[in-house]
């Protein structure tokens, strides 16, 4: 960890404290120590030169750059322990930190399956030795994420769990739903719903509707997922719990959520880049690359998200990384297995939107950092005095063109591949280390 | 006094407080060489129980025979029931026997109200289903009376599965009754989500016996993991176990209590059920005395 | 209508001549007890016990004996009548226990008295001493010491008043019209 950082000249940006501005932070000890804001256009004004001292100081021009707090992703998967061939802890903290985020929060759908405190205890262990960013495990809410008894939430909490999702898999009897929402209650941590109702999504495997039809592939109806969100949230209204709903994708979905919050029940909701920046077209040619749970919608899908971002309906924009090994996805579209590997262009495709208007630079920093903190209850997504040094020095007009050859995750599986993005973080600092990601080599 | 003890809703203070007088009066019979009197001879009672139950059983007959009654013990398992007779047929015959009393237990709430207002004979609710256990209640208040002086303004911590137990929904009515302040304590899954008017309702076990006089643990019944209350006996202890350590945040003197059976390291430790602040075993004591009290008071 | 019947000199003396009747009867305080019938005869029972201790400078054991649970117009009666203290902490067997009653009337309260008593031990004898006697017995009881006589009509009764339960101590006649 390097010892005492000044990052220069940049623009800071950070919706923790309102600010939006230039000027400089300083870190200490693996803390900010110090935000200076010199232009007008902030909310609040500090004058005062860089401290003097005696020791070595780490000097980051950051002028024409974006800074921002480190990103932290609410959804993730890291696949260790037991599907190692697909990402590691290592590789996939690799892969978050190049991408912007500084803090992960894996899901538990590993093997075996995160839902006792000993897998969680091991994941977090590999993650102090060998992860480049923080990592918040997720555990399961029931045990092997069979949807039946309980797993020991309260005891996984103490060892650093910070919420409990069965994603990749709903619970689909309403009963244990009930019970995992009330159980809740005692330790305050919030239950991740994968809103999926497999009866209804069957062995579909893209978006039901006239495309699916034309190509001939067994369709998932968007009542699949609305079904369950309706569910979830009246189980939320019952219990009292809160509900944080994964990936959503559909038009519906965003409506059941902006009612849901309009009558104040405690309901947080996520979407990832995939579904406000492409639609189901893109698994024309049975492009296996774009196969992933929830599938990609339709237009008005997309426009339906992309205004329930702008609208505050959803909360924060999650990147549901899962990569699969390239042999896997080289199957017939069936028996692919779903999932973008998105850790490494989530940031470039949310910038879009900033770019197009939809949102402004600090709205989608809260989406994409302090919302997602504040939803688990931990620390981060923030630049205040004294919070954890975790920080991105970002070059948002850098273009790229997303190379699978070189991302850092096992998982090459994205529809992005060739893309043209726009967006790139030159320096992330995690917990006071530093990252120079164009000079990084592993 | 009404004719039959079918809930505690339906007596009013002086009622309960004339139970529980009457109960500690009748400790000193319990004392005695003699441990009989004549008080209802002549009388014949029924123990009609269609619940298993040897601890319940086994005190009312005591506390019958206490007072002379004539006993007859009718278990479901080896009676007509069985045969597909319906419980109304089965009481109109045994009220043909010329019995005086009822004592029932039944896994189906509102058994006892459904029969009392069909027989002449005096009922009394020995649990129903989910619903209420009244002497449970009398005899766990007799024992707080008796430690403690009284029981106006006493603070009763009720610990453990509240949504399935009648001893502490019955609890809450006399203790509320008698001007106790309640608090239940449990996991969330474990306690309705509207409790009943008059209680504070407790997550945290630390917060919820703090300074409590009286600590009444339940049973907690291990089928209930497998229903997904709660996710393991070792996750329950932790947060929701009495342990030693736990107990000393409670007030000074603080009264264990638990109804029985005790599950030893799921709900209680060991050393707090045998430690000297446990009262669970005068609470049994208590229960003869609290049935005989009750047997006598019913008019016909 | 009341009429007073003993003033609280008057049972003061009464009390004092009964004691001095029990020590006199059983020639010395050995082996005596009294127990006192809830409620009126508890507070006699007591009293008399200090006066004797006071003559013999003995103290005699005292017990306080309740009497419902042996009744027998229990199931006949509209309410359940309360239940009291019975507490007899000695051992009765081979003693001479001296029951006391404020009134003796019919006689079942003392045949019940009785019941209750043999449900604790075997006596060696039992006496009774009553602070008033108003006839009418029903069954063949009579008092080995007796405070005064008052013959009553049934539909009168007696109130025993005692400074430990209420403001003035005397004993009345209630005409019951």
């Amino acid at each position: 960890m390097d010892k005492r950082i000044l990052i220069k000249s940049g623009r800071i940006v950070d919706p923790s404290q309102g600010i939006d501005g230039t000027g400089d932070i300083i870190i200490d000890g693996g803390r900010i120590e110090e935000v200076v804001v010199k232009t007008p256009d902030s909310a609040r004004k500090k004058q005062s030169a860089p401290k003097p001292n005696s020791r070595d100081i780490t000097v980051i021009d950051a002028q024409g750059m974006i800074v921002i707090p480190g990103l932290v992703d609410i959804h993730t998967h890291l696949r260790e322990p037991g599907f190692e061939y697909k990402e590691t802890i290592k590789t996939g903290t690799m892969a978050g930190i190049r991408g912007g985020f500084t803090s992960l929060c894996p899901m538990p759908n590993t093997n075996p399956v995160n839902d006792n405190p000993t897998v969680a205890a091991f994941v977090i262990k590999k993650a102090m030795a060998e992860g480049c960013c923080s990592v918040f495990p997720i555990g399961a809410i029931t045990k092997g994420q069979q949807g039946q008894e309980l797993a020991e939430m309260g005891l996984m909490q103490e060892i650093g769990c910070v919420a409990y999702s069965d994603d990749g898999r709903p619970v689909m009897n309403s009963l244990v739903m009930r019970r995992a929402l009330e159980y809740s209650k005692a330790f305050g941590f919030p239950i991740i719903a994968h809103s999926e109702d497999l009866s209804l999504s069957d062995d579909g495997v893209m978006n039901e509707g006239p495309l699916s039809t034309y190509l001939g592939l067994r369709g998932v109806p968007a009542a699949a997922e609305e079904v369950m969100i309706a569910r979830d949230i009246m189980l939320a209204k019952l219990t009292g719990g809160k509900l944080h709903v994964a990936h959503v994708s559909t038009r519906g979905s965003v409506e059941l959520i902006r009612r849901a919050k309009n009558e104040g029940i405690s309901v947080t909701a996520e979407t990832c880049p995939h579904y406000f920046s492409i639609t189901e077209k893109a698994v024309m040619g049975f492009d296996t690359s774009a196969k992933v749970n929830p599938p990609l919608r339709t237009d008005d899908d997309v426009a339906a998200i992309r205004d329930g971002l702008r609208d505050g309906t959803i909360d924060v924009i999650a990147t549901d990384h899962a990569p699969h090994h390239a042999d896997e996805k080289l199957l017939e579209f069936d028996r692919a297995p779903s999932g973008i590997s998105g850790l490494e262009t989530a940031l470039a495709l949310s910038l879009a939107l900033v770019e197009q208007g939809m949102l402004s630079l600090s709205d989608l920093i809260r989406k994409m950092a302090l919302n997602p903190a504040t939803a688990l209850g931990i620390d981060r997504g923030t630049l205040k005095s004294g919070a954890v040094a975790d920080v991105v020095v970002l070059d948002a007009k850098q273009e790229f063109v997303v190379d699978t050859e070189r991302f850092f995750s096992k998982g090459r599986n994205t529809p992005f591949r060739g893309w043209t993005l726009k967006g790139v973080p030159e320096v992330v600092i995690s917990k006071g280390r530093i990252f120079d990601i164009a000079g990084w080599k592993e | 006094m009404p004719k039959d003890l079918v809930s505690i809703k339906d007596l009013s203070k002086e009622e309960t407080e004339l139970i529980i007088d009457t109960a500690l009066s009748f400790k000193d019979v319990l004392k005695r060489d003699i441990k009989k009197v004549p008080a209802l001879r002549g009388k014949t009672v029924v123990n009609l129980f269609f619940e298993p139950s040897t601890r319940t059983k086994t005190s009312f007959e005591l506390a019958e025979k206490r007072l002379s009654l004539d006993v007859i013990n009718f278990s479901v398992s080896s009676s007509s029931v069985v045969k597909g007779e319906s419980l109304l047929d089965t009481v109109r015959t045994i009220e043909s026997y010329g019995v005086d009393y009822i004592v029932i237990r039944h896994s189906s709430s509102g058994v006892p109200h459904f029969i009392a207002r069909r027989t002449r004979a005096s009922v009394v609710n020995a649990g129903d289903g989910i619903n209420e256990h009244p002497t449970q209640a009398f005899l766990d208040a007799v024992t707080m009376k008796e430690k403690k002086g009284g029981i106006k303004g006493l603070e009763v911590a009720i610990v453990g599965d509240i949504l399935h137990s009648r001893v502490a929904r019955s609890n809450v009515d006399c203790l509320i009754k008698l001007g106790a302040n309640v608090r239940l304590v449990g996991p969330p899954t474990l306690i309705p989500l509207n409790p009943p008017a008059g209680v504070r309702v407790f997550y945290d076990m630390n917060e919820g016996i703090s300074g409590a006089d009286v600590i009444m643990m339940l049973r907690i019944q291990l089928e209930r993991q497998g229903k997904s209350f709660f996710p393991s006996t070792k996750e329950f202890f932790r947060y929701w176990g009495l342990s030693a350590e736990r107990l000393r945040l409670a007030g000074k003197d603080a009264l264990v209590m638990h109804p029985g059976p005790m599950n030893r390291g799921i709900e209680i430790a060991s050393d707090v059920a045998d430690s000297p602040q446990s009262v669970i075993l005068e609470q049994v004591t208590n229960g003869i005395a609290v049935r005989m009290a009750v047997i006598y008071l019913l008019q016909e | 209508m009341t009429k007073e019947l003993l003033s609280k000199q008057d049972i003061d003396r009464v009390l004092s001549r009964i004691a001095h009747e029990i020590v006199e009867k059983n020639k010395g305080p050995e082996k005596l007890c009294l127990v006192g019938i809830q409620r009126g005869g508890v507070h006699l029972a007591r009293r008399i016990a200090a006066r004797i201790e006071s003559i013999e400078d003995v103290s005699l054991p005292v017990g306080s004996l309740d009497i419902s649970l042996y009744r027998d117009d229990l199931t006949l009666r509209k309410k359940r009548p309360v239940v009291r203290k019975t507490d007899i902490p000695f051992d009765i067997s081979e003693r001479i226990i001296v029951l006391v009653d404020d009134v003796l009337f019919t006689g079942r309260s003392i045949r019940a008295a009785l019941d209750a008593l043999m449900d604790f031990g075997r006596p060696a004898q039992i006496q009774l001493a009553v602070l008033i006697d108003r006839g009418h017995r029903e069954l063949p009881i009579r008092a080995d010491y007796v405070g005064k006589n008052i013959p009553t009509a049934r539909s009168e009764s007696i109130d025993v008043l005692l400074e430990e339960e209420s403001a003035e101590e005397r004993v009345v006649l209630v005409s019951g019209e």
